[in-house]
């Protein structure tokens, strides 16, 4: 009876076309935005951010984009690893080399710098289809790693192969870097994670989204009634890439500070966010979010219960989480293919008549 | 040149003008199968015209040749009048081809209303960059194409189920779908590839009163294939019979239903 | 002869050796395929697991003894028997079946009718389900695995390439081994497909379960059969490679390695898988041997994903898969 649409009648198309059409979602949504801004950056503390709430946001941004070209438009990647890469090493040399500018505007170059190494490894999806796509994407991935690994001029030459972020700041107080504190890295990404869930629903309601989706569902016929699968396709690798690039830039600067390309940008980090958006849900920016949250805090609700809990060595917790990761992902493609998104869906649903039964 | 010819009034007052597509000596191969060898029919700009045959005759291959699906290998295609350049499929559909599919080509990820909005998406030019903002110019052209997509949806009576998933649609409302997201377009020659298959009589009957109404209010001109006969002799202003590949009738409906050969490969005789 | 051309030669040898080994675990993947349409992504993970259950059953380790020490703060590990090898393998065998069966059971059976990237996804999750599970079961360490294989380099090629060439060819003879062990597997299972009732019923299956159905085809028998036949295919490529580098997490990378063999020589096909895995492995090996040094070495990392990739862009379907013909 809280959650209802009745006396809610839409008399425009603008008004029908909103992202929350329902007043009570709208006012859940504004908020989640007021806690999130406003509450938890005086609440934070270290451990909080590093463990959950960076790599929630800077994954969700990820899974966003891998949402975007997977689940929007269908065309499988397993190179998101290497596309964080590029855009980690793409915001480590502008910062290097024009130390002058703000790195928040060398983030969003470096997304864009990724949509462009997207468009180029996208290019192929025009003669490979589905699955052999997938490991045509494994080419970029594994490709791209060797280069960050072996071309020294990426890491600046350093004898580790290492990059770490230089501290920079904004508006005085230091947002990468050591002595970065956790409620500046944590609005900075929360900015960035807001601004990127924002464009990526802009885009996917409109034509450009109709026409992802028209791609993914039946190629040929989106050809035959006027869509062009060259732009819309080469279209979604560069949302998506850019998207990627962004977080794998932030995943650098603002959360590790230091990375080597073969340990964290390897193909398991290309794996984990597939695993996020088919847990969370295919097609969907909530689902994206949904399955960030999850394989985010799997592995540290497993640390504390079991090893912290109950005592249990940290390997067996490991090998847990892969079995739990795993047999999720089959039970979720059997059962609910639409992942978490669709059991929240059909959860509101229910709502929407509670307490009445149908 | 042939478009210039005088076009002429039905007995139920439509007007019909002149050519408005032309296939000269379209041969179509695949490996070593001939699925059309050397038809040359037209069709006329606000006519009805049918395609009929037996199956394998070769009927969708035609309709696909001329949505630009198949690239015949000789033979060219003439529509308002040009020949056709070698272009994409959907370079061919931004010139106003709109058509449906034998098999349902539905978008099935999408709702009933998202499916007819992709009929507008070559209208719709707002770019990346104005439709990642989307207040302004993306929103105000994503909503006059609502409009558009609104009074099609109308027209074909899908209100109540525009924002069902159309994966859960019953077949022959997945038809009217289709055909809605073809009118969307507002193209200029709509191909129809079997629309009543399927379907009961009421569902047919609905189906033709729908079709006869865009022809009517729009003035579309649409090129149909079907099988029944009853819809073919009811419906069209001209028909074009084809059998192993080949042209072996082309008329109005009573023309065709005499031709010997006609009635040979197809009609058959009726025995009392 | 020029130094140079005699080392291309050994790398050649080396190559094509490497190659067999690719082609035999790429015909686990067309096997599965084939039959059901699955890209199986866990079959290396498979060949990791059998040579992890080879080495415990051989060893008698306690299964998920790491497991059962932490609940209940006991210290077991080893019931203390040896096993010969072959009995090793033949009570592996029926694990691998067992697996088989459930695999088909649990998870393919209801993923019937589904999209080939569902049902990739779904075997993406069986391989980190099946990591997870094996090292659970059987620990993660690195475990010497020895059947009784010959290894070391061979002595008779050495002496007799040293003779002609001035220069000893360093051929191992494990990998000779494998080499012929390899040769013949695919020999049978060629044989078998196109010439048994089974082999034949498979090939039904693979073309069209509806129409196979319709002939009295057992859609799961075959399943459980092809898996279970994949599986005795991950055994022996997890012997070969365990025996050589140690039975270890990178084991089960040898999947991804047989992918780009599969992308060249066509997914649905048995000689295809022979003939791309021997270009890989040759490919790969000259590849980084000639320019290898020159851009940074390493190049084995990816070069054969970007030779696929080239080579599909020209030619869609690989060497010898079917042509993907469109209809609407």
């Amino acid at each position: 009876m809280f959650y209802r649409e009745a006396g809610d009648f839409k008399t425009s198309y603008q008004d029908d076309n909103q992202t929350f059409p329902i007043k009570f979602d709208r006012y859940r949504y504004y908020f989640v935005l007021f806690v999130a801004f406003a509450i938890i950056p005086f609440m934070i503390n270290d451990y909080w951010v590093n463990a959950v709430f960076l790599p929630f946001l800077i994954y969700s941004i990820a899974a966003i984009g891998l949402n975007i070209l997977t689940g929007y438009c269908g065309q499988v990647s397993l190179g998101t690893g290497g596309f964080m890469a590029v855009g980690a090493y793409a915001v480590y040399k502008l910062m290097t080399i024009f130390p002058e500018v703000s790195v928040l505007i060398h983030i969003v170059l470096a997304g864009v710098i990724t949509a462009c190494v997207g468009v180029l490894f996208g290019l192929p999806s025009l003669r490979i289809k589905g699955f052999y796509l997938a490991v045509a994407t494994l080419a970029a991935q594994f490709f791209l790693v060797w280069l960050f690994n072996r071309v020294p001029w990426f890491y600046n030459y350093s004898a580790s192969g290492q990059i770490s972020a230089p501290e920079r700041t904004f508006l005085g107080e230091p947002i990468t870097g050591p002595a970065t504190e956790a409620w500046a890295a944590y609005l900075v990404c929360l900015v960035f994670v807001t601004l990127s869930a924002i464009v990526a629903r802009n885009l996917t309601r409109g034509s450009l989204g109709r026409k992802w989706m028209a791609i993914r569902d039946m190629d040929i016929a989106a050809e035959i009634i006027g869509v062009n699968p060259l732009g819309a396709k080469l279209s979604a690798f560069a949302v998506s890439s850019f998207f990627v690039g962004l977080s794998g830039a932030l995943f650098f600067a603002v959360y590790l500070g230091a990375v080597e390309v073969g340990e964290v940008f390897g193909i398991n980090k290309s794996f984990l966010v597939l695993f996020m958006i088919i847990i969370g849900g295919l097609g969907s920016i909530f689902g994206s979010f949904a399955g960030a949250a999850f394989l985010v805090l799997l592995p540290v609700f497993l640390k504390n219960v079991l090893v912290g809990g109950l005592g249990w060595p940290t390997d067996l917790a490991a090998h847990l989480e892969f079995m739990i990761v795993g047999g999720l992902i089959i039970v979720f493609l059997i059962a609910e293919p639409h992942g978490l998104a669709q059991l929240w869906r059909v959860t509101k649903e229910k709502l929407r008549l509670w307490p009445f039964p149908h | 040149m042939l478009d210039q010819e005088q076009g002429y009034v039905t007995a139920d007052g439509r007007q019909i003008g002149g050519t408005v597509m032309d296939m000269r000596n379209i041969t179509l191969r695949f490996g070593g199968v001939t699925a059309i060898k050397d038809i040359s029919f037209d069709i006329r700009e606000g006519e009805i015209r049918a395609i009929i045959g037996p199956n394998g005759a070769g009927k969708s291959s035609m309709l696909n040749v001329i949505s630009g699906f198949y690239v015949p290998q000789e033979g060219d295609v003439y529509f308002r009048g040009q020949k056709r350049a070698p272009m994409r499929p959907y370079e061919v559909a931004r010139q106003g081809i709109a058509r449906t599919f034998q098999n349902i080509a539905l978008f099935e990820g999408m709702s009933v209303l998202d499916n007819v909005m992709t009929g507008r998406l070559t209208q719709m030019k707002a770019g990346i960059l104005s439709q990642a903002l989307w207040r302004g110019k993306a929103e105000k052209e994503e909503v006059e194409n609502r409009e558009i997509c609104e009074k099609v949806i109308d027209f074909l009576e899908i209100q109540h189920i525009r924002k069902t998933p159309v994966a859960r649609l019953p077949y022959g409302l997945k038809k009217r779908v289709e055909l809605a997201r073809a009118l969307a377009s507002e193209p200029k020659l709509l191909l129809l590839d079997e629309p009543m298959a399927g379907m009961n009589v009421e569902e047919k009957e609905d189906m033709s009163r729908f079709i006869l109404d865009v022809n009517d209010e729009f003035g579309t001109t649409i090129a149909l294939i079907e099988h029944d006969m009853g819809v073919v002799m009811d419906l069209s202003d001209r028909v074009v019979v084809m059998d192993y590949g080949r042209k072996i009738g082309d008329g109005t409906p009573d023309e065709v239903r005499n031709n010997q050969e006609v009635i040979d490969a197809y009609l058959g005789v009726s025995h009392d | 002869m020029p130094e140079q051309l005699v080392f291309a030669m050994e790398v050649f040898l080396n190559g094509l050796m490497a190659g067999v080994l690719y082609a035999l675990v790429a015909l686990g993947f067309v096997l599965i395929y084939k039959a059901s349409g699955i890209f199986n992504y866990a079959q290396g993970v498979m060949a990791l697991f059998s040579a992890m259950t080879l080495v415990g059953i051989m060893e008698g380790q306690v299964p998920f003894s790491h497991l059962i020490n932490a609940m209940l703060g006991t210290h077991v590990h080893h019931f203390g028997w040896h096993l010969p090898a072959v009995l090793g393998i033949l009570l592996t065998m029926v694990v691998m079946v067992g697996l088989a069966w459930l695999v088909q059971v649990v998870i393919f059976r209801h993923l019937v009718n589904q999209e080939p990237i569902i049902l990739f996804m779904a075997t993406i999750g069986l391989a980190y389900f099946m990591e997870g599970f094996g090292d659970l079961m059987w620990g993660a360490e690195i475990k010497k695995l020895d059947v009784g294989l010959p290894q070391g380099i061979n002595l008779w090629i050495d002496e007799t390439t040293f003779n002609i060439f001035d220069y000893g060819f360093f051929i191992d003879n494990l990998d000779i081994v494998a080499t012929i062990i390899a040769a013949l597997l695919v020999g049978v299972l060629v044989a078998f497909s196109q010439y048994t009732k089974q082999g034949r019923a498979m090939r039904a299956v693979a073309d069209d379960h509806q129409a196979a159905l319709s002939v009295g085809v057992s859609l799961s028998f075959i399943w459980v059969m092809v898996w279970s036949v994949a599986g005795f295919v991950a055994l022996v490529a997890g012997i070969m490679w365990g025996t050589k580098s140690g039975v270890q997490f990178s084991l089960s990378l040898i999947a991804l390695k047989a992918l780009p063999v599969l992308m060249l020589g066509g997914f649905t096909s048995i000689p295809g898988a022979i003939v791309g895995g021997l270009i890989i492995g040759v490919g790969e090996k000259l590849f980084e041997f000639a320019l290898g040094p020159i851009i940074g070495g390493a190049t084995e990392n990816w070069f054969a994903y970007v030779l696929a990739l080239v080579f599909l862009v020209f030619r869609p379907q690989g060497l010898f898969g079917d042509k993907i013909i469109e209809r609407v």
